[in-house]
């Protein structure tokens, strides 16, 4: 095995590839210096301060570009590691020749995907939820988005989650002593009495736990239209989307597969899905569409029915359909839809308006948005951006929920479950070990004999 | 000078060398155990118990392993009891009160009686190093010993300094001469070789008092368990006497007395360096860090039954000896107590634990095994279990057999040598139950179905304990076996008296007695057999019961443990050469040089990246490994 590894310097173009005024490459790492005398600057410039400086090819000696340097000294970086940036001019040329020139050096590597945040995660400058914040940031699509993962970044869901974890930090070191020290003169009742905090955490989880709005904004919502074949509703998709997304005909059926726009809604990013009409016949392809809606509309987080005067309100099983979010009556200018279809869908708010026509967008764009609030909207910020906060959080809440049961059959069990609860914890903020458990037992109790 | 040879030599017969050697003979090690004093085999330097919670689970695995802590504890205790009673099975500690005498007293009888076992007494003062092994001692009279193996086990004697307020004397115990050239000589090979990083732990007793003269009419007597619970599985009942302790508590007065000459203790005037367990405080520390607290609990032990000496427990210290006199008589009861010898704390040499192999082997000086406080640790009980370990895998390495490993999910031998060779030590190292993960499946009550098997096939448990072990496995399959097939439906059990769920569900008799509701009685009138269970079956089906879903849980735990565990790193790999992982990892990793990447996950420091790294590598090694086992 040879014992040159590969270097720890890395670089990488941090702008978006192609022609632009400018292009920003970084490296990170203990050689930065090194790297930038190699390009030729004579004179480093002091940290955190812009200089414009010549890089040279270091083989060749050529001239590549004149760029704005910064430099940042460990640790007070964004990788809590050496940095330096180049502010360079857009080109492919420049950017390319830069890049190459980097490569050629011996002390540095082109970076990994993500290599920047994970240093930054290995150094400590931020958490795992921070950087999940990061890779969010950059994803965002919507205003509402964006908000959320700086709210992430800055340390929303950190705070709350290290709160939990430092009560059942304590809690359960309460309860290890009382475990551990049996013949301590230690407060009766130890034990008993650290898991009365335990009920107020649980039901703050719970809370958190019901609130999916920040989950739905990190993904995006799903919205579904539903509906009898010919009822419109591509129509729909495409007055919303403004653009001929779907094949909208007369013939019923049209619509054999799932087809997709992309919007953003206060923020929001939606995804309108056009599925083909609900009805129990047809040929083999669209049996196949009517398949593909049904589940359309199971995974859809709105779902619209549309209805029109012209045709009879699908009655499918499977299709969820009393529990759409909106009824929409199109083809308002041939009539309304005869109360009797209205009736057996109860209290779902209805509006009626003609696509084809393109009267009534408004009133639709502003139903839609308001759905689209209640269950994404961020006024009272969500903490659970992901899916994986979520079960960690929700496993937590189970094993507290159990150590309060179990408590009077054994002490050790409720520890057993408490021990859980902050595993589960551990794996949205990091793990609690034994010696920060014994570090609070010994501050809190005078232990020994 | 004539020398003699042996497949083990163990230096010091303390807790640690006692069973170290014990362990090595049994295996059928010709083993030699040297030490400064022969009179002092099996002396309980410090308070006079063994066992407690974590602790005594330690005492039960040795037994389970048939080494001798259990089994002489049986015959030298004097107050029983077993602690944390009202919890659950997986945290009962089985402890006891010794009587000192009776203690060395059998601990010299069960290693006069261990085949291949002979003693030395003889202060030892180098360590025979050739070719890069250890290989023998040479002792203070000129002598050379040498053995395959060697197993060190000083205690508090390596360079050992005990102070009484300014007051330095240089001693291994009280009245005991310290071990000074052969730290001189450790020191040197740390120098020499790097194998080693040594550093000064401190630990201390109390003063000890004369029992006649205390009033313990006045005193809360705390009397042994009515039934007490033995260590040993062999030990069918305690015949030994039992007697009872006194409880007392210091006050303000006794406060006011320290605080006031606190600056004398030396380890607040900067004599001591030494880093002290932060669970055996000496009383200056619990004035200093509960400055609130004017009153702390002192347990008055007697240290044997015809042996008027009496260990106040709760008052270590090092104060000058003139106010320990005063301090102490400030105290309810001790009014007139007469104090037969002061209280110290004692400073010594140890060695820094992650320099050991899991094995307790030194990975840089191959043939020297290192047991009990030299590795940091402090407690009878874990120098014993170490120095069975270490024993053990000293007689199967003189013997060309690979080392034998204990888990962290098989005991807690396997969570305390993990824990110290893994994250080293940064005070004197004690067992906890909260240091195991898997702490409902390590039970005290369970140690011989953990263990007692790996035992026989490591070749140290003798035939008695295997046979006895046998049996008792044998009675209890059979019990599970009945347990597992024995079922009621909830309509059944209804008629019976017992109420649950009616859902249809035939459930076992052991997932019927996990109902709060229904007792041993109630299934018992079902099934008569139950009733001709002895006692510890049947608290084994009740704990099975107790903890069946949880246990269930941890297993699957486990397995995923055991994965880890099974991925063996190989011993040669170059981690500085370890592309795409950072210095400060590589680096960590070369010094530790993990065995598994279980170990290495534990590692301080140790990052998801350079684990999915290291699991590469493991692979790797693992078929290579397969591939050479084929040819």
């Amino acid at each position: 095995m040879s014992r040159v590894g590969a270097p720890e310097t890395v670089f990488a173009l941090s702008t978006g590839a192609g022609r632009a005024a400018l292009a920003v490459i970084r490296l990170s790492g203990p050689d930065v210096e090194l790297a930038l005398t190699r390009l030729g600057l004579k004179y480093l410039p002091p940290p955190r301060m812009a200089a414009l400086r010549k890089l040279y090819d270091p083989i060749s000696g050529a001239l590549l570009d004149e760029a704005l340097v910064f430099r940042f000294v460990a640790p007070h970086s964004f990788t809590g590691e050496d940095m330096a940036e180049l502010h360079v001019h857009g080109g492919l040329a420049v950017t390319q020749s830069i890049l190459a020139a980097l490569a050629s050096l011996d002390i540095c590597s082109p970076a990994e995907a993500g290599d920047f945040t994970r240093r930054a995660v290995l150094h400590g400058k931020m958490d795992l939820t921070g950087a999940e914040a990061i890779a969010d940031l950059i994803d965002a699509e919507g205003g509402a988005q964006q908000a959320q993962a700086l709210r992430q970044m800055n340390g929303s869901l950190r705070q709350v989650m290290e709160g939990w974890r430092e009560a059942l930090k304590t809690t359960l070191a309460h309860v290890e002593a009382d475990i551990e020290f049996a013949d301590e003169d230690l407060p009766g009742g130890l034990g008993q009495r650290a898991l009365e905090g335990v009920p107020e955490i649980a039901t703050a989880m719970e809370k958190h736990l019901q609130d999916r709005r920040g989950v739905a904004l990190r993904d995006g919502l799903r919205v579904a239209l539903l509906g009898a074949p010919n009822a419109g509703k591509s129509s729909i998709l495409n007055m919303l989307a403004g653009k001929d997304a779907a094949i909208v005909s007369a013939r019923a059926g049209t619509t054999r597969d799932v087809i997709e726009v992309a919007m953003v809604l206060d923020g929001v990013p939606v995804t309108l899905v056009d599925t083909a009409g609900l009805r129990e016949a047809g040929d083999d392809i669209e049996r196949e569409g009517v398949r593909r809606a049904k589940v359309q509309a199971e995974a859809a987080d709105i779902r619209l029915l549309v209805l029109s005067p012209d045709t009879q309100s699908p009655r499918l099983k499977g299709a969820s359909l009393e529990d759409a979010d909106l009824l929409i009556c199109n083809k308002a200018d041939l009539g309304p839809v005869p109360e009797a279809e209205l009736r057996t869908l109860g209290e779902i708010k209805a509006l009626s308006l003609s696509a084809t026509a393109g009267d009534g967008e408004a009133v639709l764009l502003e139903a839609l948005q308001e759905l689209v609030n209640e269950r994404a909207g961020a006024k009272e910020a969500p903490i659970l951006t992901r899916e994986r906060h979520r079960e960690a959080l929700e496993e937590a809440c189970i094993a507290l929920q159990r150590a309060l049961e179990i408590a009077d059959t054994g002490l050790e069990l409720a520890a057993e479950d408490l021990r859980l609860a902050q595993r589960a914890l551990g794996r949205i903020t990091g793990a609690v070990d034994i010696e920060q458990l014994l570090d609070i037992v010994f501050a809190d109790f005078c232990i020994g004999k | 000078m004539h020398e003699k040879n042996w497949d083990v030599i163990i230096i010091g017969g303390g807790h640690a060398g006692c069973e170290a050697a014990a362990a090595a003979a049994r295996f059928g090690a010709r083993t030699l155990l040297v030490t400064h004093k022969l009179e002092t085999i099996g002396e309980m330097s410090c308070n006079p118990a063994i066992g407690g919670v974590g602790k005594g689970h330690l005492v039960r695995e040795i037994d389970a392993l048939d080494g001798l802590m259990g089994r002489v504890a049986d015959q030298a205790g004097i107050q029983f009891r077993l602690l944390n009673r009202r919890k659950g099975p997986a945290v009962h500690g089985p402890r006891t009160q010794a009587d000192r005498k009776l203690y060395r007293e059998a601990m010299r009888a069960a290693i006069e009686q261990t085949e291949n076992l002979s003693l030395l007494g003889q202060p030892v003062d180098d360590v025979l190093v050739e070719d890069g092994r250890a290989c023998g001692v040479i002792t203070e009279d000129g002598q050379t010993h040498r053995g395959a193996a060697v197993v060190l086990t000083t205690g508090t004697f390596l360079d050992g300094i005990i102070h009484i307020g300014t007051e330095r004397v240089p001693a291994g115990r009280h009245g005991e001469a310290p071990a000074i050239t052969l730290s001189k000589r450790l020191y040197g090979l740390a120098e020499k070789t790097g194998a080693l990083t040594m550093g000064r732990m401190k630990t201390g007793t109390p003063a000890r008092l004369d029992g006649c003269t205390i009033a313990t009419e006045k005193l809360e007597a705390q009397p042994a368990d009515e039934e007490p619970v033995p260590f040993s599985f062999l030990t069918e009942k305690i015949i030994v006497p039992q007697t009872v302790c006194y409880i007392t508590h210091t006050n303000q007065a006794t406060f006011d007395i320290i605080e006031e000459n606190i600056l004398q203790s030396p380890v607040y005037s900067g004599q001591i360096a030494g880093v002290g367990p932060r669970y055996c405080p000496a009383i200056e520390d619990k004035v200093a860090r509960f400055p609130d607290r004017k009153s702390h609990q002192i347990f008055l032990e007697p240290e044997g039954l015809d042996d008027p000496t009496v260990y106040p427990n709760g008052i270590s210290t090092s104060l000058p000896a003139e106010l320990q006199d005063r301090f102490i008589r400030t105290i309810v009861g001790l009014e007139n107590v007469k104090i037969i010898r002061p209280g110290y704390a004692i400073e010594y040499d140890y060695v820094d634990p992650k320099a050991l192999l899991p094995s307790l082997e030194l990975k840089a000086l191959p043939g020297l095994y290192l047991a009990g406080q030299i590795n940091g640790t402090t407690g009878y009980e874990e120098a014993a279990g170490q120095g069975l370990v270490a024993g053990l895998n000293a007689a199967r390495a003189a013997a060309g057999q690979d080392a034998v490993y204990f888990d962290r999910a098989e005991a807690y031998l396997g969570v305390m040598i993990d824990d110290l060779v893994t994250k080293g030590v940064s005070e004197p190292y004690r067992m906890f139950t909260a240091r195991a993960e898997y702490r409902l499946t390590l039970r005290a009550d369970n140690a011989d179905q953990r263990l007692t098997e790996k035992g026989i096939a490591a070749g140290i448990v003798g035939p008695k304990r295997a046979k006895a072990f046998r049996a008792k496995m044998a009675e209890l399959t059979q019990a599970r076996t009945k347990a597992a097939s024995w079922t009621m439906t909830p309509n059944e059990a209804g008629t019976k008296g017992m109420h649950i769920r009616a859902d249809g569900t035939r459930r076992t008799m052991t997932e019927l007695l996990a109902y709060p509701s229904i007792d041993w009685m109630d299934l018992q009138a079902v099934w008569p057999e139950m009733g001709e269970w002895s006692r510890d079956i049947r608290n084994q089906i009740e704990t099975d019961a107790l903890y069946a879903g949880y246990l269930d849980r941890q297993q699957a735990d486990i397995d995923a443990f055991r994965r880890d565990e099974a991925l063996s790193l190989p011993t040669d790999m170059d981690y500085l050469a370890l592309e795409g992982m950072a210095t400060e990892v590589r680096q960590k990793l070369a010094a530790a040089r993990p065995v598994t990447l279980g170990q290495a996950a534990r590692m301080d420091g140790m990052t998801p990246a350079a684990l999915t790294l290291l699991l590469h590598h493991a692979r790797k090694n693992q078929r290579s490994v397969a591939k050479s086992a084929e040819k």
